[in-house]
């Protein structure tokens, strides 16, 4: 066992459909450090959505089965504690971003509402008690948080009166409503302009250091990679086939595969020579 | 002199806007004077956020949409009469952001294939060497023909939709998003087959895409977009190492790179935060109809 705040050892996941179980995750080992910003990439398949919900609790079992490994939490292993406290994590301890923020909102009920009524759940599974007027205080300071510049306003929006960039805040004002130690990010961000994702991303940073938080961010855009985290993980058809800082990564790449990811990403210095991704499948 | 495959000048576009209750409210303008021109066997790249009107710009080109003003010159032949004729497909063709839409899921790889050349005229006993020959050109084996969409990859289906595109033998191929649902390693081989195949048969291209990096290294010229409007256009080198206009650098600071030198060339602006109204927010202020920018 590591000092790390979640840990994944050699985990395998088995999704078993009209009677042929596929190996999907194959061996995966995983280390988020306090207060670190790790990305997982990989291609479309490789598996990277199915690691965060191995992690998050939400495989679909019987379909989805996690045959072997570990996970810990904060030294707690995730796998054989009681469905209660596992829940409880969820959401509060470790909270989750997703991509496609019209999906995630619910088109008819107020911004405000939603939060007030995500906070009342994970308050209740924590525990903890708070009047009505000190939810609508405490989500009203989380959108100051995520820079809204008017958060009664957002409060009282619906989602569709809110740009995509502006939805995009909002989901992230949910994952931090109750003061998670992990936010998990997947691909957030790709569904919006450029101009936006970067100040999205900008955004994520920020907050992740000034609030101390760890960052698994989820993403097949090695860009992205490259501005938001200090250590990445890669993955391929099941399997990390190599980690290390991004600086090193980057620069040095080791395995056949990365190399070739690496090399298919256009430059905007403009001497990408096409033709160099043979060695990728 | 020789004349530009495609010459779009002053090009128009308004959409009018209705309220909830089917009133006209106003009018967005999608595209604002437009003027561009691509000569043959080069690619032109247009780049811009969503709602600038790129799709639009190439909608009119194809003839699916009228312009409400301005015109559009293929081969010097103005298209406003011809706009969506036979005569008119066979110059041009258009490859779409969504392989997965834009084939049919009931057709074969060889039916896809051959619906441009039934309305071409082909003599059945030609088709299926044809069929053969455009498959080839894409890279894709000939036992292919039989396939259906779910049995092809996400680049096999662009692969087949780019055979679609060039079994008339277009002189203008408009690519919108062509790659922006690909992986990056797919994106690069679908790149490298439309750079061959842009040589081996003389073929230009109006390349529409929001990924400036891939535009940098695939495209000769470029036009920004904003708004509707080309606020900036140029060799696709000078415009990169030398943006002139706000939105193009703020555009070019804001794409994500992987290495030192990419990120030595991005300009340095601070990126807004949420305090000035975004690129995003100023086109979403218009899509909703407030006027101009
Ligand atoms: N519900 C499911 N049933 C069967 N197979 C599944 C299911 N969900 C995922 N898989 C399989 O697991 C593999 C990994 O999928 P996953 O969604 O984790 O990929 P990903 O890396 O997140 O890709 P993307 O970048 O496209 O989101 C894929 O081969 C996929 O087909
Ligand atoms: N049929 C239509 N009716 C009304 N407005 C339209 C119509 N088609 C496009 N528009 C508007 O015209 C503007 C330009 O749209 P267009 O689809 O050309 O943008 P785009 O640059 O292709 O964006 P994206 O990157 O999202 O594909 C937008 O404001 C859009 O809402
Ligand atoms: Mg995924
Ligand atoms: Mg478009």
């Amino acid at each position: 066992m590591s000092s790390a705040l979640l840990s994944v050892r050699d985990l395998h996941v088995d999704f078993t459909t009209y009677n042929q179980t596929h190996k999907v995750l194959k061996g995966i080992n995983l280390d988020i450090p306090p207060h670190s910003q790790i990305a997982l990439v990989g291609e479309s398949g490789s598996g990277k959505t199915v690691t965060m919900k191995a992690i998050m609790g939400l495989l679909r079992q019987p379909l989805a089965r996690i045959t072997a490994g570990e996970m810990y939490y904060d030294g707690r292993d995730l796998l054989t504690m009681p469905d209660k406290e596992r829940v409880a994590l969820r959401g509060t301890a470790m909270s989750m971003i997703f991509q496609d923020p019209m999906t995630s909102l619910n088109p008819v009920f107020t911004i405000g509402d939603q939060m007030r009524t995500i906070l009342k759940y994970a308050d209740r599974r924590l525990g903890r008690t708070r009047s009505a007027r000190e939810r609508k205080v405490r989500v009203l300071e989380v959108l100051g948080q995520v820079r809204m510049r008017d958060p009664e306003r957002v409060f009282q929006s619906y989602p569709i009166m809110l740009s995509g960039g502006m939805r995009q805040r909002v989901l992230i004002a949910m994952a931090l409503l109750s003061e998670p130690k992990l936010l998990i990010a997947d691909e957030p961000g790709t569904a919006l302009d450029v101009t936006t994702q970067a100040q999205i991303l900008k955004l994520m940073k920020d907050l992740v250091e000034e609030r101390g938080l760890a960052l698994l961010m989820i993403t097949h855009n090695l860009g992205v990679v490259r501005e938001t985290c200090s250590y990445v993980y890669v993955m391929n058809k099941g399997v990390v086939v190599e980690h290390g800082s991004t600086a090193d990564l980057f620069a040095a790449p080791q395995e056949d595969y990365t190399k070739a990811l690496i090399a298919a990403v256009p430059r905007l210095t403009g001497e990408t020579r096409f033709g160099t991704v043979e060695a990728m499948r | 002199m020789i004349r530009p495959v495609l010459e779009v000048i002053d090009l128009c576009k308004s959409f009018p806007v209705r309220s909830p209750f089917g009133r006209l409210t106003g009018e967005v303008k999608a595209v604002n004077n437009v003027s561009f021109s691509i000569g043959r066997g080069k690619v032109y790249g247009l780049a811009g956020e969503s709602g600038s009107g790129k799709s639009t710009i190439a909608r009119m080109i194809m003839g699916l949409t009228p312009p409400t003003s301005g015109d559009i010159l293929l081969d010097g032949e103005d298209i406003g009469s011809t706009g969506g004729s036979p005569a008119h497909r066979r110059k041009v063709q258009m490859v779409f952001q969504n392989p997965g839409s834009s084939l049919n899921p009931r057709r074969s790889v060889s039916q896809s294939i051959t619906v441009p050349l039934h309305a071409n005229g082909l003599p059945r006993a030609d088709r299926a060497r044809r069929v053969t020959e455009l498959l080839d050109m894409v890279q894709l084996p000939a036992s292919y023909a039989e396939r259906y969409p779910h049995e092809l990859s996400g680049g096999q289906k662009q692969r087949v939709a780019i055979a679609r595109a060039l079994a008339v033998a277009p002189k203008l191929l408009v690519l919108d998003e062509p790659t922006s649902a690909l992986d990056v390693s797919v994106q690069a081989k679908v790149i490298d087959l439309l750079v061959d195949l842009g040589r081996q048969l003389d073929l230009t291209f109006l390349f529409i895409s929001h990924d400036l990096s891939l535009m940098r290294n695939f495209a000769e010229k470029v036009g920004v977009l904003y708004l509707g409007s080309l606020v900036e256009t140029g060799r696709t080198s000078v415009v990169f190492e030398n943006p002139r206009h706000d939105y193009t650098r703020l555009l070019l600071a804001s794409v994500p790179v992987v290495s030192a030198e990419e990120e030595a060339m991005r300009p340095r602006i601070p990126l807004i935060d949420g305090e000035i109204p975004t690129a995003e927010q100023l086109l979403a202020l218009r899509k909703a109809g407030g006027g101009e920018a």
